[in-house]
């Protein structure tokens, strides 16, 4: 029988919340194939870890090693191709994710599994593996089909498949002795760092005025400061802002900035990606200003303003002048 | 210390209006303005850092058709030292790409191998980690921070949520850049008529020695606009009148 394997993704202690988006995707997956699926789970000390996912899957397979300890892409490799080649799995899944962005396209060139990265949507037509991708900036879905293949291996976007909830059975949990022979010394994990604690705290902020590339330069950063204080709200960003220091760093929403929930959101000049969206979906109510009616971030703001920012945004800052 | 990068010229859609080709399998982009992907113009700035601090040469390469070379003279400009196009048909499987420019670079001497984290366009973030798995080689992936000494680079990696890893990673390696880990440069219209100087190869796959035929691991059936499910209520009129919609709304959500 052809599992489906999904990779446990955790760090400092903590399980991520895309490995139960992945494996309520496992689920709906082996129930299709008529197959089953199965947590992969490497780590050191993760028992605690083993008996949630327990209640979430089949079966874990776990991977017990202190130089798993945190992640480290060549002895995840390691590890998986042994079980891979034991257990035969007809499809690997992994996060869309700083791990899996560092794992995936190695390990599928060992393995001779094709790959499909930030997958939106999996589905087997027989035995072969098609994907969804949203591509161009996610104006696009493209739907791609794989060559055929004993297996495949597809990273997941976080925040697209609805997470596996805790079942009634307890799945089985099966320990399996480590490959590997100590720790490599082409690839050292050394330690994590931390973002400093510095300036603005935007997630604490109840109304973000959030600027991004579309803006067109710093030389109007003032102008969404005044509205800022008109509003009474905090000034925020997407990456590119802060890639090219029109902003700091601790303004970015994002992935791999803050995540944020505030009653206003406003997003101006931004497209909307997923690794921003994924992070400001929660607030209460957004709207979007951007000259492009097919940016994808009108598909997640509650209202829209198609047009030029600079036709909007002033009339808007001396409109609520008064507001102060 | 010898840089090689990867590079990309990509259409630029977040502006434009999007059209989809008759056969249904790509966007239309003859009404498209192209341009060097954004990873990759941080990954030939930070190789171009690098050489300053380490010395050595800094080699462009792309896959691509003739249009391609308007990129590679722009890396030029922003100090490559000299450039490879090789000549293929854009293809939009990764593992493919990665074999050819395996085979482009195995058998030199690079130190390093940069790309970028991933491509504008299609972005399936595949290429340079599949590129490391071809040759050999080790590799940090998402680079934010890079120091070389004796023979291995301590890189920064960023991961989610605002935390980074530290890690060390023996050289020769393939590092894909994020954008943010340096600052960009102006390019000035005098280094880019200097640029043209530079030497520019064009190779064939053949001259290269890439005769695989292997099938695609990838192929696009179709491309579509995405489902408008939920959507945003656009508020209409006149600036004035759009903005005394927004007004509304604003105050009575932020209570
Ligand atoms: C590993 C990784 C991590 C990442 N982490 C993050 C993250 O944490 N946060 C984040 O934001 N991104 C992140 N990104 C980048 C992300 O993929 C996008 O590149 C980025 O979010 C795009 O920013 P943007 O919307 O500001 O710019 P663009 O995508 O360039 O969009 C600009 C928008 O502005 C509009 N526009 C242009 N001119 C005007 C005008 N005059 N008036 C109105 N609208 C206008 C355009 O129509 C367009 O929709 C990450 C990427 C990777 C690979």
């Amino acid at each position: 029988m052809l599992e489906i394997f999904v990779l446990v993704e955790h760090r400092q202690g903590q399980i991520r919340d895309l490995t139960y988006e992945m494996l309520g995707l496992g689920e709906k997956l082996a129930n299709q194939q008529g197959t089953s699926f199965a947590a992969i789970l490497l780590g050191h000390d993760v028992k605690s870890f083993a008996e949630d996912l327990a209640t979430r899957a089949p079966k874990v397979l776990v991977v017990e090693d202190e130089n798993l300890k945190n992640f480290n892409s060549i002895l995840y490799q390691q590890t998986l191709s042994s079980l891979i080649s034991k257990y035969q799995p007809c499809l690997l899944l992994m996060g869309h994710s700083a791990l899996g962005m560092d794992l995936a396209p190695s390990l599928s060139v060992e393995m001779e599994f094709p790959l499909a990265t930030d997958c939106i949507g999996l589905s087997f037509e027989g035995a072969r593996l098609k994907a969804t991708r949203s591509i161009y900036g996610g104006k696009v879905n493209a739907s791609v089909s794989l060559r055929e293949s004993k297996g495949y291996i597809a990273t997941i976007r976080p925040g697209v498949f609805s997470p596996k909830m805790v079942g009634e059975k307890k799945g089985g949990i099966v320990m399996e002795s480590s490959p590997l022979q100590g720790m490599v010394d082409v690839k050292k994990f050394i330690e994590y760092i931390e973002a400093p604690i510095t300036g603005e705290d935007i997630t604490q902020a109840e109304i973000l005025i959030s600027v991004g590339q579309g803006i067109g330069g710093p030389e109007h950063i003032p102008l969404f400061e005044e509205l800022a204080k008109n509003l009474g709200g905090t000034i925020s960003c997407s990456r590119p802002v802060v890639d090219r220091n029109w902003l700091p760093k601790e303004r970015q929403v994002g992935i791999s900035g803050k995540t944020v929930k505030p009653k206003v959101y406003l997003a101006i000049g931004i497209s909307g990606a997923f690794q921003h969206v994924t992070a400001m979906q929660g607030s209460d109510t957004i709207i979007a200003i951007n000259k492009d009616p097919r940016a994808p971030i009108f598909g997640v703001a509650h209202y829209g303003i198609v047009d030029d920012f600079q036709n909007v945004i002033p009339v808007l800052k001396e409109k609520t002048k008064s507001w102060k | 210390m010898n840089i090689a990068v990867c590079v990309k010229r990509i259409p630029k859609t977040a502006e434009a209006d999007i059209f989809i080709e008759k056969d249904g399998k790509d966007i239309k982009k003859d009404n498209l303005v192209f341009a060097l992907n954004d990873w990759d113009g941080y990954a030939v700035r930070e190789a171009v850092l690098l050489k300053e601090k380490y010395e050595g040469e800094v080699i462009v390469l792309t896959i691509g058709p003739e249009e391609s070379k308007e990129v590679l003279t722009r890396c030029l400009a922003m100090g490559a030292d000299r450039a490879v196009r090789i000549e293929a048909p854009s293809s939009s499987d990764g593992h493919l790409i990665a074999k050819i420019l395996a085979q482009a670079t195995k058998g030199q001497s690079f130190d390093l191998i940069l790309t970028g984290v991933q491509a504008e366009d299609d972005g399936w973030g595949q290429v340079g980690v599949a590129l490391a798995q071809l040759l050999g080689l080790p590799h940090a992936s998402i680079v934010t921070h890079i120091e070389v000494e004796n023979g291995k680079a301590k890189v920064r990696r960023e991961l989610e949520g605002g935390i980074e890893e530290l890690l060390e990673v023996k050289l020769p390696a393939v590092l894909t850049i994020q954008t943010g880990i340096n600052e960009p440069k102006y390019v000035s219209l005098s280094a880019i008529l200097d640029a043209e100087d530079k030497e520019t190869k064009e190779v064939g796959l053949e001259e290269i020695g890439f005769t695989s035929k292997a099938p695609l691991d990838a192929t696009i059936d179709q491309v579509s606009f995405p489902p408008t499910g939920k959507m945003a209520e656009i508020l209409k009129g006149t600036p004035e009148e759009v903005v005394g919609q927004l007004t509304e709304i604003i105050k009575k959500k932020k209570g």
